[in-house]
């Protein structure tokens, strides 16, 4: 009682922040699921033209990115575990790595955003009004969901460019590491919702 | 402290100096009380904004024909009365304004989980208000599609539908963002001994509505993006000529809609059901009863989605399903009314404004309520399908019941939150005027929509002009009535007498600590022993 100050001390709870992530976790997940709901909905009615669009796109290039994610998944998780055992220098390169494959996902995505892009087939195109009603949708989906997941990409990396500088000035270390584990969550949602992506867009037959 | 001792000196969270000064002290804030005020003082403007604009349309609708505005201009005023009333005050209404200042106290813990976030939601708020308004100002016209943004017509039109949804996202942002703040409280913070079954019922309610928030809010995200995407990217998820589908759109848009007509009215009960027992002077009645029903409603809500659209094209076996639910989700409802009957029976029942207000709100309410099941019911619903039948039952469900427990709980939590009380006999009065105007204004839409006087309409005719001559009437004396209560709630926050820090003899935690309370709203951590409605 005679130690309490007029004024909030920082309030640290490792719990909440974690509820609170997984909270926002869900939030993220139903974001998509209304748009695998579109998704499921246009296919059902489209099937052979969502087929047939989805010969256009390369399983190779999506292949690649999702070992890359799954790979940036394991680095992560790896990052926090150097942390927990108060290896700074490890988890450093970790998180480094993780970030180099995000970049190498963004990469792979320009360049096939790109050829769609040169061969006149993205929203909003006379190519794309032109086509069949169920190959239209196709790519419209394919743009909106792999789009807004590129988006999610950005937004972990830019989480976790701030955990590693935080890392490094030692403001995350193995006493508390609440930050990076929260951005590590938020990354496994990121590669999580590749999971699903990948076989609705690249798969389907 | 002068005197050195570890005697803590009381400060109220009001003259509390903080880091910042002035005006900073406030918009930089992270005390849960003073972003609780802010909100309330935001979303009092902008429903005095929202109740003009609607003064306005019942201007117009005065008599048949042109009478103050073009057909154009009552499109955008009908729409932004909805945008600004549905997203900026019924939604965040309760939980942003008494959740926020209200949930810590009662769970007996200093502040909410993630402060900082606290502060962040309403900023985006603030945010998202400004986008609402600048969309009314912009070159392109203020957007004419209704509050509910129906494709094709919103993908089609050439106003500021975009400006318009994407302050919708914004907003809805910040209510993920408060309900993700209150679960996180209500799992982390309640006070030692406090379980969840003896927790007030307001957190109760406000938990229920926190899990509604967090679940269907991105559903309209989502929903609203592709909207945005279909008029800058042509994407045709809502376009026939595309190839998409227009009910989709209706769909995607009341699964969140729908949920969120319980983020306004959970709350509401959560108020009225901390009212009652305080001036009954009796323990409530079917506590758990009353918790359970909090999330009956909030899981049941999730399900009845498609009666908004029985005349939109569905299968029979849609609509009864649909139907089947929605008479469901009204059982819950029922039990806490039932509930609150019972614990006034044979209580020491003492008539102060809150209660007067918290009476009301259970008349409209049943009103409201009951209409509801005529729209429930496939078959009536066809009937009046967008008749101001439905005007009428939706404003007594949002304001009859949400307007009139934010007015049971500002007057009720009032002597807590400033320290000072309002005068009780200028509180009645402006109850009665307000509680006349509103059943003159909404009740002849009733009896006009069963007529078949189509909603949105700016025209009529002459046969109903009786019935919007009363409504009319009776908007005019609302709108006193609200200044009345609005003019007597300042004078008393300037001027009142000081409050005792339990002016109503109340049980619950928020009445054992001062008033207005310190920053850091309990000297010691409470503990809790017994259950929150106890009466000696």
């Amino acid at each position: 009682m005679s130690e309490n100050k007029l004024h909030i001390e920082e309030h640290r709870d490792d719990e909440a922040s974690k509820l609170g992530m997984w909270l926002f976790i869900f939030t993220e997940l139903l974001l998509f699921g209304g748009l695998f709901l579109v998704y499921s909905i246009f296919r059902a009615q489209y099937t052979t033209s969502f087929h047939e669009s989805s010969l256009e796109l390369s399983v190779t290039i999506g292949a690649i990115n999702t070992i890359v994610l799954l790979f940036s998944s394991m680095t992560i998780a790896m990052a926090l575990s150097a942390i927990q055992k108060n290896n700074k220098k490890l988890a450093l390169i970790l998180i480094g790595i993780t970030l180099f494959c995000a970049a190498i996902f963004l990469f792979n995505k320009y360049f096939e955003w790109g050829a769609k892009i040169e061969h006149g087939l993205y929203p909003g195109s006379t190519l794309m009004t032109l086509l069949d009603r169920g190959h239209l949708l196709y790519f419209s989906l394919y743009f909106f969901m792999t789009g807004l997941h590129a988006l999610h990409i950005v937004i972990g990396m830019i989480l976790l460019i701030v955990c590693y500088f935080k890392v490094k000035s030692q403001n995350i270390n193995n006493q508390n590491y609440v930050l990076l584990e929260n951005g590590a969550l938020y990354w496994h949602l990121v590669d999580l919702i590749w999971i699903f992506l990948f076989p609705l867009i690249y798969l389907i037959t | 402290m002068s005197n050195g001792t570890s005697k803590i000196e009381y400060v109220s969270y009001l003259e509390h100096q903080g880091k910042y000064e002035g005006i900073f002290s406030w918009i930089f804030a992270t005390d849960h009380k003073r972003i609780g005020l802010l909100y309330m003082y935001a979303i009092i403007t902008f429903f005095f904004i929202g109740a003009i604009l609607g003064l306005l349309m019942k201007i117009e609708l005065i008599a048949p024909g042109e009478t103050i505005m073009k057909p154009q201009v009552y499109n955008g005023v009908f729409t932004l009365h909805g945008i600004l009333m549905i997203f900026m005050v019924v939604i965040p209404g309760l939980s942003a304004v008494f959740g926020n200042f209200f949930l810590p106290i009662l769970i007996g813990a200093k502040d909410v989980s993630f402060p900082k976030l606290n502060r962040f939601s309403w900023w985006i708020f603030i945010a998202g208000s400004i986008m609402a308004v600048a969309s009314q100002l912009m070159k392109d016209g203020p957007p004419d599609t209704g509050w509910t943004f129906y494709a094709p017509y919103s993908t089609s039109t050439g106003t500021n539908v975009i400006m318009a949804t994407a302050a919708a996202f914004v907003l809805g942002f910040s209510s993920i963002l408060t309900g993700l703040n209150f679960i996180v409280t209500i799992h982390q913070m309640r006070a030692p001994g406090m379980k969840f079954f003896n927790m007030p019922l307001f957190p109760w309610a406000l938990y229920a509505t926190a899990w509604i928030q967090l679940l269907a809010t991105p559903i309209i995200g989502i929903t609203l993006l592709m909207l945005i995407g279909e008029r800058l990217f042509a994407i045709g998820f809502f376009d026939p000529t595309l190839g998409g589908d227009p009910l989709l759109f209706q769909h995607l848009f009341w699964i969140y809609s729908h949920p969120a007509v319980y983020v306004m009215i959970l709350p509401a009960m959560g108020v009225i059901t901390e009212i009652i027992p305080t001036f009954c002077q009796k323990q409530i009645y079917g506590y758990k009863a009353i918790a359970i029903s909090s999330l009956a409603i909030a899981g049941v809500g999730f399900l009845v989605w498609g009666h908004h659209m029985y005349t939109s094209g569905m299968s029979e076996n849609a609509r009864w399903f649909f139907s089947l639910l929605t008479f469901i989700v009204a059982v819950p409802s029922a039990i806490k009314v039932f509930n609150w009957i019972s614990t006034m029976y044979k209580g020491s029942i003492d008539v102060k404004p809150p209660f007067l207000y918290a009476l009301s709100f259970i008349f409209l309410f049943i009103i409201g309520g009951t209409t509801g099941l005529l729209l429930g019911s496939v078959a009536t619903n066809v009937q009046v399908h967008d008749t101001s039948f439905v005007v009428a039952h939706f404003h007594y469900i949002v304001f009859g019941g949400m307007g009139f427990a934010f007015f049971a709980a500002i007057h009720y939590w009032f002597p807590k939150m400033y320290g000072k009380m309002y005068d009780y006999k200028r509180a009645n009065i402006a109850w009665g005027i307000i509680f006349l105007g509103f059943n003159l204004l909404y009740f002849p839409q009733f009896i006009i929509g069963i007529e078949g006087m189509p909603r949105r309409y700016f025209d009529y005719p002459i046969q109903f002009q009786t019935s919007q001559i009363i409504s009319s009437i009776g908007g005019f004396i609302l709108v006193s009535g609200l200044i009345l209560m609005v003019f007597n709630l300042i004078q008393g926050a300037r001027k009142g007498k000081l409050a005792p820090a339990n002016p109503w003899n109340g049980s619950t935690l928020e009445w054992q600590i001062p008033s207005p309370p310190s920053l850091e709203n309990f000297d010691e951590e409470p503990v809790i022993k017994k259950n929150p409605y106890y009466y000696k």
